[in-house]
C-alpha cells in the first residue's frame, strides 16, 4: 500500500503502534484511522438502510400485499429512516471526510483532543448497536417512522425504547464530533492561513460543526422526555395525560431541520472543492460561498416549522416560518450560481468527481426548487405528507449528500488509499446510479402531485403506474451502487498506485504523500501571504 | 387525486393551483437554464478546448444580482402560497357543521341532525366546515380534490378546516399522518350532491351505506374496515381475539355450537350466521360471548362483498 513518496516511512494504514491488527484501529486516535473506521461502519449500515428501501420498493410494485405484511412494511420504513438518517447522513461526510482531511486541510497534524474523537465513534457504535438490539429482540422493531411522532409513539407496542435511547447516544456522537471540529478550526490552523485563506470545505464543516453542537441537545431533550413518558407517564406530550402532541413536533424538528444543514453543508464543501480543482481554477465568489454557509447555518435554526403547516400551529407562526423558508433558500442559489461561474473559462478535466459534483448540481436544484413548493403555504398544505416531500428529501439528503458524498469518496479516494481507481467503471457506475436515482425519485413527485399520502403500504389503482417505474428504478440505482462500491473495495487492494497530486489540487491534503505519513506532516506547513486554497496559475 | 378534468372542486382551487403554476413555472425555468449553463461550459471550456483557464476571483455585481433577483422572486412565491392559504384559516359563519371523528382507522362524520355516516356526503355551493375530533393518535383529513388538508390532533380544541364544494362528484378523502398499522386502508370517499338531493339524504335516517363505488372485493374490505372487524381478526394469520381471516374461504374448520364439536366449511352461508349470530358456532379454542351480532348494521349486500375479500386472502 506504499507509493513511491512514503516508501521509506511508514504511512497512516500501514504503521503499528501499540496494539496490532483490528484492535490497532478501534483503539487508533489517529484521525484519517477513525475517519476510515466511520466508513466502513456507515457504509455497513447504509447497505442495510438499501436492503429495507429495496425491499420496500418491493412491496410498492404492486397494489394489495406483494412481499411482506403492513406491519413488517411499517417497520421497514420506521428502520430504513432511523438508520438512514442517524447512522448515514448525518455523520455522513463530516465524520469521514471531515476526520480524513479537515487536519491535514488546514495543517495539523491531528484534531485537537484525538481521544474525545475515538470516545466519538466508539458512542456511534454504542448508538447502533442499541437501535439493532431494538430490532432484534423483545416484541419488535419500532413502527412510529423515524420521527417517533406522540401520542402514537407512545400507544405502539413495539420496542420504541431501545431505539429512542440509540438515538440519543448517536446525538452525542455528533455533539462531541461538532466541538472537536470547531475547537481544531480554532486553535490548530497552521501558521499563514488565516480564516479568509481556509478550503472552502473546512468553511462547511464550521457551519455544520456549531449546528451539531448547538441543535443536537434539543433533540437529545426530547427522546429523554419520550422515554420518561413511556416509562413513567409524566405527561409532556400524550393527551390523555394533559400533554400536547403539537410540542413534540415542535422540538423534534428544532433539531431535525438543523440536521439538514448538517447534512447539506458537508456537501456543497466538497463540491466547493471538487469544481474549482476540475475547472483548474480559482472558486468564483470565495467570500459569498463562506456568507452564504454561514446564512444557512443561522438561519436553518429559524424555519423548523414548515414541516407543520398543518400540525395546527397559529396562522401568524405559518406566516413566518413560510417567509424565512424561502429566505433561507437564498443563500443555496448563490452557492449554485457560483459553482456554475467557476466552470466559466475554466479547464475542465472532466474525470469521476466532476460527473458525481455536476449531477449533483443537477439533483440538488431538482431537491431546493421542489423545497420551494413545499415552502409556500396554499401548496405546501396540498402536497404535504405526502409522495412529493418523500422524492424532495431524497433529492436533497440522498440527491444532495449522497451524490456529494460519492463524489467526494473519488475526489480524495487517490488520497486515502494511495491507489487509483479504474476509472471506466468509476463512470459507467455514475452512470448507472444517475439513471436509476431518477428513474426512483422523480415518479414521486408525480404520485404526491396526484395526491398519494406517503407511508403508504398499499394504494389505489390510480397510483399504481406511477410507483411500477419508482420500483424499476430502485433495481436500476442499486446495480449501480453495486458497480461503484466494487470498483472502489477492488482498487483500494489493486489499484494502480497514485499520483500525490492526481487531480493537480491547489490544497494542502495534496502536499503529503499517498497514503498520507501517520502525523500528516513532519514540519508544518507556513501558508505564503500570496498563496491559497484555490490559487491556481 | 388531482386531475386537470376536475377544476373548481371547491373554492380553494384556484388560489392553490395558482400558487403551483408560478412556483413551479420559476422552478422550472431555472432548472432548465442553469443546467444547459453548466453542460454548456463543460462542453465549451473542455481541457481540450481549453487548454488554460482564465482565473476570475467574482465579480461583485453579479453577486449582488444573484442575491437580489431570487429574493424578489421567492417574496413572489411566498405571496402566492399566502394568498392562496390566507382564506382558509376562517370559516364564514353561515357554514354547515360537520363532526369528523378520526379512530384507527377510520373516520366518521356526524352531521347536525344526528345523522352518522362513514362517508362524507355534501352539498354543492354551501360552506361546510368540519371539526375535527381525533380519539386516538393523530389523523391527517386529506381531500386532494379539494385542495385541503388539516391534522386531527387528539386533545386539541376548535381545529377545524373549511371549504366549499363547487362540482357535483365522488373524490377520495384519505388519512395523510401516518397512524399505525392499517394507516393505508384509512380512506373514504366524499359525494357532493345537488342541494335538494342532500336535503333528502340528509333527513332520510335509513341510509348509512358506504358508496358501493369500487369492486366488491375493495368494498368488502373497506366495510370490514370501517365496521373495525380487523382489531380482533387478523389478516395475516396471527391469533388476535378471535380467529384469523387468512386461509379461511372453503376450508373445514371445528367448531363448537352449543356444547358439541362439529366440522364446518366455510361458505357464503357460515359466514353470514358467523356474522348474524356469531355465537352459535365459535371455533374451537376461542371464546363465546365476545362478538356481538351485526344484524342491522351490515346488510346482505354487505356481506356479500365481504366474501368476495375474504375469498383473496389466501
Amino acid at each position: 500500500m506504499q507509493t513511491a513518496h512514503s516508501a521509506n516511512e511508514a504511512n497512516y494504514l500501514t504503521y503499528k503502534g501499540k496494539y496490532k491488527g483490528l484492535l490497532g484501529w478501534i483503539f487508533s486516535t489517529d484521525h484519517k484511522r477513525i475517519g476510515l473506521l466511520y466508513l466502513y461502519s456507515i457504509l455497513t449500515m447504509f447497505s442495510v438502510g438499501v436492503l429495507l428501501g429495496l425491499a420496500m420498493k418491493f412491496e410498492l410494485l404492486a397494489p394489495g400485499k406483494t412481499i411482506m405484511e403492513a406491519q413488517t412494511y411499517n417497520s421497514a420504513f420506521t428502520v430504513h429512516g432511523v438508520i438512514m438518517i442517524f447512522m448515514v447522513v448525518i455523520p455522513g461526510l463530516p465524520a469521514v471526510f471531515g476526520n480524513i482531511m479537515l487536519p491535514i486541510m488546514i495543517g495539523a497534524k491531528d484534531v485537537a483532543f484525538p481521544k474525545l474523537n475515538l470516545l466519538s465513534w466508539w458512542l456511534y457504535v454504542l448508538g447502533v448497536i442499541l437501535v439493532l438490539a431494538a430490532l432484534m429482540f423483545g416484541s419488535g422493531a419500532p413502527d412510529t417512522g423515524w420521527t417517533f411522532y406522540a401520542p402514537y409513539s407512545f400507544k405502539s407496542g413495539t420496542n420504541l425504547l431501545p431505539a429512542v435511547f440509540g438515538a440519543f447516544v448517536l446525538g452525542f456522537s455528533s455533539i462531541l464530533t461538532g466541538l472537536n471540529f470547531l475547537v481544531t478550526i480554532h486553535r490548530l490552523r497552521c501558521p499563514g492561513m488565516k480564516w479568509t485563506k481556509m478550503p472552502l470545505f473546512v468553511w462547511t464543516l464550521y457551519g455544520t460543526a456549531w449546528i451539531q453542537l448547538l441543535a443536537t441537545p434539543v433533540v437529545g431533550i426530547t427522546l429523554v422526555l419520550v422515554a420518561l413518558e413511556r416509562m413513567f407517564g409524566i405527561g409532556v406530550f400524550d393527551p390523555a395525560l394533559g400533554g400536547d402532541p403539537v410540542l413534540y413536533q415542535h422540538l423534534f424538528w428544532i433539531y431535525s431541520h438543523p440536521a439538514v444543514y448538517v447534512m447539506i453543508l458537508p456537501a456543497m464543501g466538497a463540491i466547493s472543492e471538487i469544481i474549482p480543482t476540475f475547472s483548474q481554477k480559482q472558486i468564483f465568489g470565495y467570500k459569498a460561498i463562506i456568507a452564504s454557509t454561514m446564512a444557512i447555518a443561522f438561519v436553518g435554526y429559524l424555519v423548523w416549522g414548515h414541516h407543520m403547516f398543518t400540525a395546527g400551529m397559529s396562522g401568524t407562526a405559518q406566516y413566518y416560518f413560510s417567509l424565512l423558508t424561502f429566505i433561507v433558500a437564498i443563500p443555496s442559489a448563490i452557492k449554485v450560481f457560483n459553482w456554475i461561474s467557476t466552470m466559466y473559462k475554466g479547464s475542465i478535466n472532466v474525470q469521476t468527481p466532476l460527473y458525481w459534483a455536476a449531477s449533483f448540481v443537477f439533483v440538488f436544484l431538482i431537491g431546493g426548487l421542489s423545497g420551494l413548493v413545499l415552502g409556500a403555504l396554499a401548496t405546501d398544505i396540498y402536497v404535504h405528507d405526502t409522495a412529493f416531500v418523500v422524492a424532495h428529501f431524497h433529492y436533497i439528503v440522498f440527491g444532495g449528500t449522497g451524490f456529494a458524498f460519492f463524489a467526494a469518496a473519488h475526489y480524495w479516494f487517490p488520497k486515502i488509499y494511495g491507489r487509483m481507481y479504474d476509472k471506466g467503471w468509476a463512470n459507467t457506475g455514475w452512470l448507472v446510479f444517475f439513471i436509476g436515482f431518477l428513474a426512483l425519485y422523480t415518479p414521486m413527485f408525480y404520485l404526491g402531485m396526484m395526491g398519494m399520502p406517503r407511508r403508504y403500504y398499499d394504494y389505489l389503482d390510480e397510483f399504481h403506474s406511477g410507483n411500477i417505474l419508482s420500483t424499476f428504478g430502485s433495481w436500476i440505482m442499486v446495480t449501480g451502487l453495486v458497480i461503484i462500491v466494487v470498483n472502489l473495495v477492488r482498487s483500494a487492494r489493486k489499484g494502480e498506485p497514485a499520483e500525490m497530486n492526481p487531480w493537480h489540487s491547489k490544497t494542502l491534503e495534496w502536499t503529503v504523500s499517498s497514503p498520507p505519513p501517520v502525523e500528516n506532516f513532519d514540519e508544518l506547513p507556513v501558508i505564503a501571504e500570496d498563496d491559497g486554497p484555490y490559487n491556481y496559475k | 387525486m388531482y386531475s386537470p378534468e376536475v377544476t373548481q372542486a371547491s373554492n380553494f382551487v384556484q388560489g392553490v393551483d395558482t400558487a403551483f403554476l408560478v412556483i413551479l413555472g420559476i422552478s422550472f425555468f431555472f432548472l432548465i437554464v442553469l443546467t444547459v449553463v453548466m453542460i454548456y461550459f463543460i462542453y465549451k471550456y473542455n481541457r481540450k478546448r481549453n487548454p488554460v483557464a482564465t482565473q476570475i476571483h467574482g465579480n461583485t455585481t453579479l453577486e449582488i444580482i444573484w442575491t437580489v433577483v431570487p429574493f424578489l422572486l421567492t417574496m413572489v412565491m411566498f405571496y402566492y402560497g399566502w394568498a392562496g392559504w390566507k382564506p382558509m384559516q376562517k370559516a364564514p359563519k353561515d357554514s354547515m357543521e360537520i363532526t369528523v371523528y378520526g379512530r384507527m382507522w377510520n373516520f366518521s362524520f356526524e352531521y347536525e341532525n344526528g345523522k352518522r355516516t362513514d362517508t362524507l356526503f355534501l352539498p354543492k355551493d354551501q360552506p361546510i366546515k368540519l371539526n375535527l375530533v381525533a380519539m386516538d393518535v393523530l389523523h391527517s383529513l386529506y381531500i386532494p380534490a379539494f385542495r385541503v388538508k388539516q391534522d386531527m390532533v387528539p386533545g386539541m380544541e376548535n381545529n377545524f378546516m373549511w371549504f366549499e364544494p363547487q362540482r357535483e362528484g365522488i373524490f377520495e378523502l384519505y388519512c395523510a399522518e401516518y397512524c399505525g398499522l392499517q394507516h393505508s386502508y384509512m380512506y373514504t370517499y366524499v359525494k357532493v350532491m345537488e342541494e335538494n338531493e342532500f336535503t333528502d339524504w340528509l333527513v332520510d335516517t335509513t341510509q348509512v351505506a358506504a358508496l358501493d363505488i369500487e369492486s366488491p372485493t375493495a368494498t368488502g374490505k373497506r366495510i370490514m374496515q370501517n365496521i373495525g372487524c380487523f382489531a380482533c381478526h387478523s389478516l395475516d394469520g396471527s391469533k388476535l381475539v378471535g380467529p384469523s381471516f387468512k386461509g379461511i374461504w372453503g376450508e373445514e374448520h371445528t367448531v363448537v355450537t352449543g356444547k358439541e364439536t362439529r366440522q364446518v366449511l366455510v361458505d357464503e352461508e357460515y359466514i353470514k350466521s358467523s356474522i348474524y349470530d356469531p355465537n352459535e358456532d365459535v371455533v374451537e379454542g376461542f371464546s363465546k360471548g365476545l362478538m356481538l351480532s351485526y344484524r342491522g348494521q351490515l346488510s346482505d349486500d354487505d356481506i356479500t362483498n365481504i366474501v368476495e375479500y375474504l375469498k383473496t386472502l389466501k
